[in-house]
């Protein structure tokens, strides 16, 4: 019984320890393949700027779908205005003021949709958690829904 | 680390080594491995554990006896505003009005043909006599309906095979209640005046809503504990009774004068057709009904003032008696609903009944004699044996998996396993000390998991380092995985811990809640989103609308509150993750503070007694700038012209300079 304990004792040590390492940077590639999906195809997305999730491609359509724009401020007024501002000012996290020029809709969707893996994985997600401090939550946004949100942004942005 | 770990574990066997053995228990072989959960793991029963007198039910796992929730049933929870929003004081309104307290003794996990299905679990409040549903898949109180013609609610709230019914018999008779109470009688007209009854509470198949269907009159003996057939009992209903003797004063001699009271047989599927047929009386009474609207974040309380009442005595063929020695408690039904288990708390055998032979016996009519109009059974007839010599001040029987019988022991402090069929005992282990009830996982089921025995412990005295007068309450786990039962791990309990039932995690866990979707969200002052946030002042009464979120709320000033003022504080916490409930407290509150999970709205109503700015905060961790999660509202003199504002993040031009 002893010896047993003591392996037990001796393995969550261990375990501890490699939980440990996925806190420092840089070791994320170490991870299991299985947690973290094809090292190709997500380090591409993230190289490319799409960030990391389930969007791989969005096709955006000119003009603006209205209707689209519509759906996506409402769900800005319940789930996101709380902490962004339409403007450029920060407020809890960055103003949305032209986000869709300067990230991919991609990018977007997935920071949206899959915001825990971003903030561990995406390097760019990375550098606004340093700027803003706070973690953004993930506010069970569908896919279709953050679509949405994001014809709203180009709205904001002043596409037609 | 690992060095003073190993020094702990050695210390820890040397001092269970040097015990002295007798009276005292040793964990012995491999015990620390079998309940060792690791960290990050699961365990892999959920125990669902009553509170008794802290009128609450809690959450542990099994093996590893770690405490996980305690939830709010029958007492005022200040922690979590459980009966002090206006959200939830309903779900603990009464025909005596507000009762935000009582004594909850056993739970009963749903089934479906006889087998667990872990969608509700019910509990029994003994005092004020009611039956509450917490819904298993966000382990909140989902409902509470009040009994009318009750006192006493003891043998309660067991269920009958497929959930169609949750029942209640009465632990005290009283007169029955007339134009909404009992009536004023002299207590020495008992034999006259007093009776008992058992209510049959119908459970809606989907939603679980309950409603009193019909109720029993029945002598006024003292009904004790209960369990619904299965399989070939299916119809049936099992009540032990003591108190025969009908005493009302110093009932510990006056009601143990019998050498046997009663189990009483219930014919229930009978009793429901007479019911359908309209043949009971329809009596005026008055009881409440609550409910909470998972929609509205709000609780639904109604009064009721009719109750459908059956007469055993006219209707011949729904009630029997089966003499039982010598005051029962525990009335336990093993898994293939044939044999009735009878526990006399001042017997020295336990007396085994046959389902088979009491049905025998009454198409035979094979009754010794008649109580107050009701036929009873002959004792020998409806036997199937006798245990012999099992120990003293047998309770509580449950069973496993290989026909096995395990019977909790008061007085010889002990559980002993033996077998139904041939009613041999097996093996006996002491219990640490005075074990009241036991839990065998799936025991009063058709389908017992088995694997282990949980004891409920009346008392501890040198089992944990002492706390001054007052004591933890305590369990014990067994393994009964071997031929012999092999103790493994104390653990200590919340309340006083009665009856307990275990399910196994995989039937639970799956379907638990994560967070109340924000956009179904329909509560009157629910802040769906920021820009729904708002004070509203009508009269006397100021409706702050407030959102939360992390690290803010809004609106975070508030001004233009007076004295004479109620002030309503409406909060919705906008979160849409799991696991980030938000708190809110504010300064002189005299009721309690409240936790609002995500999607949720909760109300607390404030009234300010001094003139002042008052500051409110968030009280449960949330982020990082969670500190920051403050605000102030200012409260002014009857009368002030102070305009009412409120906002967030504004700035006046002068308050920056």
């Amino acid at each position: 019984m002893k010896s047993q304990l003591i392996i037990a004792l001796f393995m969550g040590l261990l375990l501890t320890a490699c939980g440990g390492n996925e806190d420092i940077p840089g070791t994320e590639g170490k991870k299991p393949e299985s947690m973290l999906g094809p090292k190709t195809e997500s380090e591409k997305m993230i190289s490319e700027g799409r960030g990391i999730g389930e969007v791989k491609s969005v096709t955006l359509a000119t003009p603006l779908e209205q209707d689209r724009v519509k759906r996506g401020k409402d769900i800005y007024d319940m789930k996101c205005s709380a902490c962004h501002a339409l403007t450029d000012q920060r407020v809890v996290g960055p103003g949305w003021a032209g986000i869709t020029k300067t990230r991919k809709p991609e990018w977007i969707m997935n920071m949206v949709t899959n915001v825990e893996t971003m903030l561990e994985r995406d390097p760019e997600a990375q550098k606004l958690l340093e700027l803003c401090l706070t973690r953004m939550p993930n506010q069970n946004v569908s896919i279709g829904d953050a679509r949405d949100v994001l014809e709203y942004m180009r709205a904001n942005d002043g596409e037609q | 680390m690992k060095n003073l770990s190993l020094v702990l574990l050695v210390a820890t066997i040397a001092i269970i080594g040097c015990k002295p053995k007798s009276g005292v228990s040793v964990a012995t072989g491999d015990a620390a491995t079998k309940v060792y959960v690791a960290p990050g793991t699961y365990d892999e029963f959920y125990n669902v554990v009553s509170g008794g007198f802290s009128g609450q039910m809690a959450i542990y796992g099994i093996p590893s006896g770690r405490l996980f929730r305690e939830i709010p049933v029958f007492s005022a929870d200040p922690e979590t505003g459980w009966g002090y929003t206006e959200e939830t004081k309903g779900m603990l309104m009464t025909s005596h009005g507000f009762v935000p307290w009582d004594d909850l003794h056993h739970p009963a996990l749903s089934t479906t043909n006889g087998v667990h299905d872990g969608r509700w679990a019910f509990g029994n409040a003994n005092n004020t006599p009611r039956i509450a549903r917490i819904d298993m898949k966000t382990f909140k109180t989902a409902e509470i309906i009040e009994l009318p013609n009750s006192s006493g609610n003891h043998s309660s709230p067991f269920i009958t095979e497929n959930t169609e019914y949750t029942v209640a018999g009465t632990r005290f008779s009283s007169p029955p209640d007339y134009q909404g109470s009992n009536p004023d009688v002299s207590i020495n007209s008992y034999k006259e005046n007093f009776k008992g009854y058992i209510s049959f509470v119908s459970v809606e198949k989907e939603s679980g809503m309950m409603d009193v269907a019909f109720q029993l009159q029945i002598p006024p003996l003292n009904t004790d504990l209960a369990r619904a057939g299965k399989g070939p009992s299916h119809d049936w209903f099992f009540f032990s009774c003591y108190n025969s003797e009908q005493a009302f004063t110093l009932l510990e001699v006056n009601a143990s004068q019998k050498d046997k009271d009663f189990i009483l047989a219930v014919n229930w599927k009978k009793a429901e057709e007479y019911a359908k047929a309209g043949k009971g009386s329809k009596k005026n009474v008055k009881y409440a009904h609550n409910y909470y609207d998972e929609s509205k974040h709000t609780t639904i309380s109604e009064i009721k003032n009719e109750v459908l009442v059956l007469d055993p005595k006219e209707l011949k063929d729904v009630l029997y008696l089966i003499p039982c020695p010598k005051s029962p408690h525990g009335c336990d039904v093993d898994p293939t609903g044939q044999y009735i288990v009878g526990s006399g708390k001042l017997a020295a055998l336990i007396p085994v009944f046959s389902f088979d032979k009491i049905q025998k016996a009454i198409d035979a009519k094979d009754f010794e004699a008649e109580y107050d109009g009701i036929p009873v059974l002959k004792y020998e007839s409806v036997l199937h044996g006798e245990v012999q010599k099992p120990g003293l001040g047998p309770l509580h029987t449950e069973f496993d998996d290989k026909g096995n019988a395990y019977t909790s022991f008061f007085v010889s402090s002990e559980i002993v396993k033996w077998n139904v069929q041939s009613l041999q005992v097996l093996d006996r282990v002491p219990t640490y000390y005075s074990i009241g009830h036991l839990c065998v996982p799936g025991g009063p089921t058709a389908k017992p998991w088995g694997k282990y025995v949980i004891a409920y412990n009346k008392i501890t005295k040198d089992r944990y380092l002492p706390t001054g007068p007052e004591l933890t309450q305590s369990a014990q786990l067994y393994s009964i995985d071997g031929d012999k039962m092999e103790l493994l791990l104390d653990f200590p309990t919340t309340g006083e811990p009665h009856y307990a039932e275990a399910i196994p995690a995989e039937l639970v866990k799956g379907n638990s809640v994560k967070i109340f979707k924000i956009e179904e969200n329909n509560h009157p002052y629910a802040a769906k989103g920021e820009k729904e946030a708002k004070v509203i002042r009508e009269g006397n009464k100021v409706h702050v609308v407030m959102s939360s979120i992390r690290s803010h709320f809004v609106p975070d000033n508030i001004e233009g509150v007076k004295i004479g003022d109620e002030v309503y504080f409406h909060v919705t916490n906008l979160e849409q993750d799991w696991d980030v409930p938000h708190g809110f407290a504010v300064k002189g509150a005299d009721n309690a503070e409240m936790l609002i999970m995500p999607g949720e709205t909760a109300t607390i109503k404030w009234v300010p007694n001094r003139v002042g700015v008052f500051p409110f905060y968030c009280t449960d961790f949330c982020s990082a700038l969670h500190q920051e999660m403050q605000g102030y509202i200012r409260v002014s003199p009857a009368g002030s012209s102070v305009p009412l504002t409120y906002s967030t993040g504004k700035v006046t031009k002068e308050a920056a300079k």
